[in-house]
């Protein structure tokens, strides 16, 4: 529904609202730019999460720590979900991206604590959210059409194609979009 | 294996199967569910229960030690070997049904877990402060389902009351305790199930109660599923989710 009193978009206010950074994602960036393996945290910038196309493990907030232990690279990550299927082909991924990179010497480790959190994706993961057409997690669960970002949205599962997500449908275009949960 | 590490193997394999057999239950309206997105919801809550069960069965596995994988756990133990509290095994019968125990479950879940969060067991608390999102989460879907079906139709209402009245006796056993795991109580490790009977009862009865339900509370508790004595549905069940790796052992995806 377009409001002819408020003559910005909400993703135009949004835009013009100073970014708050969420202190769990704020915790995870200090951690990792005061990281000396700046290198390997660079390289899984090119590991995506398999079933949200172009999103980085780092920006999905699932990406914890890099760790030296003697000569092995211990890579530390944090389900979505415990019973995320994507996990393991997450694991394959970060192994064979430091392998095409040269480490070979890789374990990949499961951590549950702090378990994730939606407030550990980066603004850039929610935003990259947007651009794929999945409403980004809301604390307070205000999900805007990511078409036409008319507010005017009504839930129709709270599950959508997978368990991170639910399927929302748009009132004034009437698309149905996933939006991903706040959790 | 000290008697302390026995128990709580014991612990872990009996939370494990509750969540593996109900995830197999809930796993069955797949291709089944009223319309799509319900079939999708539930089968994504399926998924939840199989993380659950997995994180338990891996614990409980490293600490015996003895070469055996969760695989091995889930597929080759038979029903006396189960030791899921019996209102899991349930067949799923009709929708509401199926809704009111997962309406059950979850509100059980939700103050069970927010307890084991405090268990001394580091690991322990970290499976249930994960677990416990995903129950939370599960409970706001199974509490509009319970009111839109008790105040729907004439034939929504007496299929839930039907429901309420073939769980009554399977609930008292989530709040029984053993005397194994109230030793585990006393070492901080595991929740004093009996001390939750109340909130749950009041939870529960208040919410039902704005829809003019009422849940009896039956004297009747049928017991037995920590000690491995199960429905006549167990048996079933497992013969139909073990199949393949019955026929074709040590099969791999």
């Amino acid at each position: 529904m377009v409001n002819f009193s408020d003559p910005l978009s909400p993703r135009e206010r949004e835009q013009k609202q100073i970014p708050v950074l969420s202190p769990e994602f704020a915790k995870r960036r200090a951690h990792r730019n005061n990281s000396k393996h700046s290198e390997i945290w660079n390289i899984l910038d090119r590991v995506f999460d398999p079933e949200l196309p172009g999103l980085t493990i780092w920006d999905l907030g699932i990406l914890q720590d890099v760790q030296q232990i003697a000569d092995q690279w211990k890579i530390v990550v944090t389900p979505t979900y415990s019973g995320c299927p994507a996990v393991d082909a997450i694991n394959q991924d970060i192994t064979s991206e430091l392998a095409k990179n040269g480490y070979n010497n890789v374990k990949v480790a499961i951590t549950l604590s702090p378990p994730w959190s939606t407030e550990m994706m980066s603004p850039k993961g929610k935003s990259h959210l947007r651009s794929i057409n999945i409403a980004p997690p809301d604390e307070n669960d205000l999900v805007n059409c990511p078409v036409c970002e008319s507010s005017h949205t009504k839930v129709i599962s709270q599950f959508g194609s997978t368990a991170c997500k639910a399927l929302y449908q748009c009132e004034d275009c009437f698309e149905a979009f996933d939006y991903f949960k706040h959790f | 294996m000290s008697k302390n590490n026995q128990n709580l193997i014991r612990l872990l394999i009996g939370l494990a199967d509750d969540s593996v057999v109900l995830s197999h239950r809930l796993s069955e309206w797949c291709s089944n569910g009223p319309y799509l997105e319900e079939d999708i919801a539930l089968s994504n809550i399926a998924l939840d229960y199989i993380g659950r069960a997995r994180m338990f069965y891996q614990y409980a596995v490293e600490l015996e030690g003895e070469g055996r994988t969760e695989d091995d756990v889930a597929y080759l133990r038979n029903e006396r070997q189960y030791t899921n509290l019996l209102i899991h095994e349930l067949p799923i019968n009709d929708f509401a049904f199926t809704m009111v125990r997962q309406y059950f479950l979850d509100v059980y879940y939700c103050q069970y877990l927010l307890e084991l969060c405090e268990s001394t067991d580091e690991r322990i608390s970290a499976i249930a402060g994960k677990a416990i999102k995903e129950s939370r989460y599960h409970l706001k879907r199974s509490e509009p389902w319970i009111k839109q079906l008790s105040e729907g139709t004439e034939e929504s209402q007496q299929r839930i009351q039907n429901a309420l009245e073939e769980l009554e006796n399977f609930v008292g056993e989530l709040f029984l305790m053993e005397d194994w795991e109230k030793e585990l109580v006393a070492d901080g490790i595991a929740v004093d199930r009996e001390k939750l009977q109340n909130n749950w009862n009041q939870q529960v009865q208040s919410f039902l109660a704005e829809s003019e339900l009422k849940f009896p509370d039956s004297q009747l508790q049928i017991r037995g599923g920590r000690n491995g004595i199960h429905t006549e549905h167990l048996g079933h069940m497992l013969s139909e989710m073990q199949y393949m790796q019955r026929t074709m052992p040590g099969l791999q995806w």
